[in-house]
């Protein structure tokens, strides 16, 4: 049978199996089971109703349980046992994490891995804030932003291919066809060089460096005055020490890149420089998700009360006080969404480092180590192992997303 | 509100400048690839992409006619060909030539090579060229270096070898029928469950209902990595394997928790009025859905449509996991893709191509629907 038939067919089976399920599953309530006539016509309607829902709900919660419940379950049952040769399990407790954190190469995924969730989503944030802005007052604003709203509809597949082309290297005899490589050759070592290359990544570094820090004594600050009482205290302080480590980074960033010796006027091969590649491969998720970002951030901007803006005005703030003290902290939940959907989609990604480097070099990630547990190395009990390490990770959001959710009902 | 605090022409212009600055930023890698995939191979891999748009120098090897093929002329015991070096309808023009590759810019145009033993060559600028010998000339035409500007050329023969050839590694055509096939029910089926399921959590009353919200909540965030080995070895224990409904049933599940909060969000929000008034009315549940809820949750469906469909249509691993078995029969156009990676890394004019036919369909979606792409985006974030 043709697939194309075959679709069909499903088409037609699935949507005319659900809406006929649901019509005769109540039909069969009414009329049958519970009929509103005859002597308990009341206490029968009252019994339908207290039925009814869990029929509208049945399906949804058998796929929701199957496909995901039970798959939480059964794969951390799987990482704590191994395949017999010739079928089979057996209960092995804690061996397949501990032979997972004796690989060299889990722990380069899970410093890549860090890596990932502390540029991705701080750049694609940071951009998507830049563009909400500069692009919400003027007239060909949306159209802007329609342009670099489209990566979100190209697949990482299809984008790794773009960025390939990007980082694409030639012999030095030959011209470059990646533009990278071609604006590399540009430049000679002399001032120009240096301003571009250093100074200015440093300064932008800095300028990291010092957000960070301001955050993370902006979250401390409440600890030390001394108005917060429990909950609360420990994650700030587990927040602020986040944000010393990223000041820590940022500054021994700056002074590495002063002292690196860069390979002037020799083409390089982009994805195989070791912790530079990664970059190169966050570059594309960050292209990815701006777009997504700036979509939510430009809603919350316009969202903000003209008043506090005109009040802002009339006090004579310049337009940089207006955006960094008025308009950022009344948005402030926004972004935190923002980052979050972000660092959940950075902690799944695989098809980028699949399609791009497929973990060589140093540029391993979870899900990619996962994938190449499962289905090449064919270790199901390591495989299932990090899998779960993918699963803690989330699970901080996943509370959080419950708890607030569920304070934003009642 | 610039105008209230005064103008202020200079701070405008840097935000008009920087905004064009990003957006052509993010533009060009994609146009990179758009340009490349109607160039010729040869000319993807001599010139980098942003010199195709305009008339570009070249170093070009090229060939006089094949002696034996054409006539020869016999005049004043000398034997001549004439021609042209360019194929027919190429405008170039040559600035320098040579015979040798060691010497390629040895002529100018005009000039007369001595190739030895009695054979001569002229080069004009256009690219017409008499070679002539002592004796009838014989061997292959004679090579020709030459530094020419040839002005912009495009070709759609990429797309006919992508989409219309028969080969099996490179044609699209296939893939790109397979990704259909998975997409459609991938897409509906999901809608229809999650319909149902949102309305009972918006505008039923019963013990649990919370608690449910707060599950599917969680659920969104499940990382489907987990799910892969599990429902795996649940496909193949129960005769499924891997195959078309294998990633239509995962699709399905995967795709729930988002169409659930989506929808259940929006219907909440659609006044209680009407409903109470139905209800008063006589209509039962079931009809209240279906006449009233779903044609007023349009915008909301179609928001979660356009999600699952450039969800579906983009998936690698789902497919790969669920779908695709050893034959290859039922590869999706991700897939093929990053095979063609592996195999084909470096012609570019074939993957240039691919993965703008894989990608065309998903930006037409994005923008004829971009407002309710939006609109989802805005409800789908977990406030």
């Amino acid at each position: 049978m043709s697939p194309a038939l075959q679709g069909l067919i499903t088409i037609v089976i699935g949507v005319g199996g659900c809406l006929s399920y649901f019509y005769f599953s109540n039909l069969f309530l009414d009329k049958i089971l519970f009929p509103a006539r005859g002597p308990d016509a009341g206490r029968n309607i009252n019994r339908a109703n207290m039925i009814r829902p869990w029929l509208f709900l049945a399906p949804a919660l058998i796929a929701l349980g199957l496909y995901l419940a039970y798959p939480v379950i059964e794969t951390l049952r799987l990482s704590l046992t191994e395949r017999i040769p010739g079928g089979g399990y057996r209960w092995v407790g804690l061996d397949n994490y501990r032979q997972m954190f004796r690989e060299a190469k889990f722990w380069e995924a899970m410093r890549n891995n860090m890596l990932w969730l502390i540029v991705v989503p701080a750049a694609s944030t940071a951009f998507g804030l830049l563009v909400a802005q500069l692009t919400d007052r003027i007239r060909w604003g949306s159209f802007a932003k329609s342009l670099i709203f489209m990566p979100m509809a190209i697949s990482f597949v299809g984008a790794a291919v773009i960025f390939k082309l990007v980082y694409d290297t030639r012999p030095i005899e030959q011209d470059q066809i990646g533009i990278l490589n071609a604006l590399w050759l540009q430049f000679d070592g002399g001032a120009g060089s240096w301003a571009l290359l250093k100074a200015i990544p440093s300064l932008i570094l800095a300028g990291f460096a010092a957000l960070s820090g301001y955050v993370g004594w902006l979250i401390l600050r409440p600890v030390i005055v001394g108005r917060l009482h429990g909950f609360g205290t420990p994650a700030r302080i587990v927040a602020t020490a986040a944000s010393a480590a990223l000041v820590v980074l940022s500054l021994r960033g700056i002074f590495e890149l002063i002292g690196a010796d860069f390979n002037y006027g020799a083409p390089q091969t982009w994805l195989t420089v070791p912790f530079w590649n990664s970059l190169f491969l966050m570059v594309v998720l960050i292209w990815i998700q701006t777009g997504f970002a700036m979509v939510i951030l430009s809603a919350a901007l316009r969202g903000i009360p003209e008043e506090t803006i005109e009040a802002a005005i009339v006090d004579g703030a310049n337009p940089f006080q207006i955006f960094f003290q008025i308009k950022v902290p009344q948005i402030m939940g926004t972004i935190v969404v923002v980052w979050t959907t972000i660092t959940l989609v950075v902690l799944k990604v695989f098809d980028i480092v699949f399609a791009m480097t497929n973990g060589q070099w140093e540029t391993q990630v979870l899900a990619n180590y996962m994938f190449d547990k499962l289905f090449r190395a064919n270790n199901w009990g390591v495989g299932s192992a990090s899998a779960m390490i993918i699963m803690l990770l989330v699970t901080p959001i996943l509370v959080w997303n419950v708890y607030t959710a569920r304070k934003e009902m009642r | 509100m610039s105008n209230i605090a005064g103008t202020r022409s200079t701070l405008n212009w840097v935000v008009h400048l920087s905004v064009l600055g990003l957006v052509l930023l993010w533009l060009f890698p994609t146009v990179g690839l758009f340009v490349s995939s109607f160039r010729t191979a040869d000319q993807i891999s001599t010139s980098g992409w942003w010199k195709a748009l305009f008339p570009s120098e070249q170093n070009l090897t090229l060939r006089a006619a094949n002696p034996a093929e054409v006539e020869q002329l016999e005049e004043g015991g000398r034997w001549f060909i004439s021609g042209n070096l360019f194929d027919e309808g190429v405008d170039a023009s040559v600035s320098v030539w040579g015979v040798s590759s060691r010497d390629i810019a040895a002529f100018v145009p005009g000039d007369t090579a001595d190739l030895g033993e009695g054979e001569e060559m002229t080069v004009g600028a256009n690219g017409d060229y008499v070679w002539s010998g002592a004796a009838k000339l014989e061997g292959r035409g004679q090579r020709v270096f030459a530094t020419a500007t040839t002005p912009p050329e495009f070709t759609f023969g990429n797309y006919r070898t992508v989409l219309f050839s028969k080969s099996t590694t490179d044609s699209m055509a296939k893939a790109f029928f397979n990704t259909l096939t998975v997409t459609i029910p991938a897409t509906i089926i999901p809608i229809v469950i999650a319909a149902f399921a949102a309305y009972a959590l918006a505008w039923m009353n019963f013990p649990g209902r919370a608690i449910l919200i707060a599950i599917i909540v969680g659920l969104l965030v499940v990382p489907l990595q987990l799910a892969l080995i599990p429902l795996l070895r649940l496909h193949l224990g129960i005769g499924i394997g891997k195959g078309y409904l294998g990633v239509w049933l995962a699709h399905t599940g995967f795709g729930l928790p988002l169409a659930i909060y989506l929808l259940r969000n929006y219907m909440v929000g659609l006044p209680r009025d009407i409903i109470e008034n139905a209800k008063v009315d006589g209509a039962t549940d079931f009809q209240i859905f279906t006449k009233i809820i779903l044609p007023l949750s349009f915008p909301a469906l179609a928001s979660f449509a356009i999600f699952q469909f450039l969800w579906t249509w983009n998936d690698l691993l789902v497919a790969k996991v669920f779908l695709i078995d050893a034959t290859g029969e039922t590869t999706v156009m991700t897939n093929q893709i990053v095979e063609l990676l592996g195999t084909r890394g470096g012609n570019w004019e074939i993957l240039a191509t691919a993965a703008f036919v894989s990608i065309a369909v998903p930006l037409a979606v994005f923008f004829a629907m971009q407002k309710y792409l939006v609109r989802g985006l805005l409800a789908g974030s977990v406030k």
